[in-house]
């Protein structure tokens, strides 16, 4: 990918090989904070600071740090943008950082930090992996704004807090689909997903494990 | 010991760290395909768990915690902000130890867990337990039992998925869920199962 130009880098990332549906990164500290679209905005947007810093201050030192201790280096530099990310968080926005708990601080584990860090900061100049970061946010906040969209609009009949559908319990007519609060609804809602993004882009889909013969009849002698 | 018991068994079947958390999902999804590896890394998981929680529940309970350094003469020295660094330091530190100590004294069991040793730092469920123990303020001695339990809990989630998952690719599954979104559909359903845990109250 050493030619690859910034346009390329920047969306490439967002459908063709995002980091959720196709490489299975940073799925871990993802799916609790999908109930509502307001707490998901704010874990895309420390999700992208983080990777797309990480990337760069990894970019910017990549000629100084020694092989064998570069996972460590990796990791101070994004535990210290996390601690920062999670600092400023508690101060400007208290509320939302008390429902993300302990989300925050898991994006230091999240794979697509890391991921990026090894496999594209280390080899390309600063300006590329920075826009790489962004990329890579934006393709895991593109499932996790999809994924928060249709549990809240169907789960609680609103969106950003904002009442769309008049559920019944406030005299509407909504009838809320409880199931969709609860943990199992995000597995379902990537599994159809990423069904929906290879449909659109059958190039993605994989490789059987094992094919079934065709049934024939034969005859016995 | 009755509470502790509670305590195991809450961390293990209800608030169990894959299925109700989330927790550890890219090693969960990629590393379930054969129940032999999924067991070996079920393993490492809950050794590392059951190591790193009490450390950094020592360290953040000595250490960072606010008002902890008074026998220093700090007493109004915060360092609690420092805590993300301090966890993931202690879990690659002992990851790494345990590495070292597996490879030297029990060579049979660290060429079985081979490459998902060091694969475990990276893990979410090893740094989201020591975060939920920060969190919900356990003792020295709740640690142990919820370190231990969450790990089993999350061993026993990626062998049932491998288990399941072996007998799936025999199935003929629409072309483009095949893998990783029919994957996503079991996982939700098995979620579904562990759910109805969540009614028992010890």
């Amino acid at each position: 990918m050493a030619g690859a130009s910034a346009k390329q880098v920047l969306f490439e990332p967002i459908f063709s090989n995002n980091p959720i549906a196709l490489q299975i990164l940073g799925i871990c500290s993802a799916l609790a904070v999908t109930t509502s679209m307001s707490v998901s905005i704010v874990m895309c947007l420390a999700v992208i600071a983080v990777t797309s810093f990480s990337s760069l201050a990894v970019s910017l030192v990549r000629a100084q740090i020694p092989g064998s201790i570069r996972i460590i280096v990796q990791m101070t530099i994004i535990a210290s943008l996390v601690i920062v990310v999670d600092q400023i968080l508690k101060a400007y926005a208290y509320e939302i950082s008390k429902q993300l708990s302990v989300f925050v601080g898991l994006i230091i584990t999240n794979c697509i930090v890391m991921g990026r860090a090894e496999g594209f900061a280390m080899t390309n100049p600063p300006l590329l992996s920075f826009l790489d970061g962004i990329g890579n946010g934006l393709g895991y906040s593109i499932i996790l704004l999809f994924v928060a969209f249709f549990r809240e609009l169907l789960g609680a009949g609103s969106l950003f807090g904002i009442t769309l559908l008049p559920t019944v319990n406030d005299g509407g007519w909504y009838v809320t689909n409880g199931l969709l609060l609860l943990p199992p609804s995000a597995f379902f809602i990537i599994g159809l997903g990423i069904w929906a993004l290879r449909a659109w882009k059958p190039e993605q889909v994989e490789e059987a494990d094992y094919k079934m013969s065709r049934h024939t009849v034969k005859e016995a002698f | 010991m009755e509470h502790y018991l509670s305590l195991l068994m809450k961390a293990i079947f209800v608030e169990n760290m894959a299925l109700a958390f989330f927790l550890g999902m890219c090693t969960f999804l990629a590393i379930s395909k054969k129940i032999e590896a999924a067991t070996g890394l079920g393993i490492a998981v809950v050794v590392v768990l059951t190591v790193t929680v009490p450390v950094n529940n020592l360290l953040y309970n000595g250490i960072l915690r606010e008002g902890a350094l008074e026998w220093a003469g700090l007493p109004n020295v915060d360092l609690s902000f420092l805590g993300l660094l301090t966890y993931i330091g202690v879990i690659a530190a002992i990851v790494q130890i345990m590495e070292m100590v597996l490879d030297k004294y029990i060579p049979a069991l660290y060429s079985a867990l081979g490459v998902f040793l060091p694969l475990i730092t990276v893990n979410c469920a090893i740094m989201g337990a020591s975060l939920f123990m920060v969190e919900r303020d356990y003792t020295f001695g709740e640690s142990v039992v919820y370190g231990f339990g969450a790990g089993v809990g999350w061993a026993l989630a990626i062998i049932a998925l491998a288990g399941i998952r072996e007998k799936l690719k025999y199935s003929d599954v629409p072309n483009g869920l095949r893998g990783l979104g029919i994957t996503f559909i079991t996982v939700g359903l098995m979620s579904l199962g562990f759910m109805s845990f969540s009614g028992i109250s010890l």
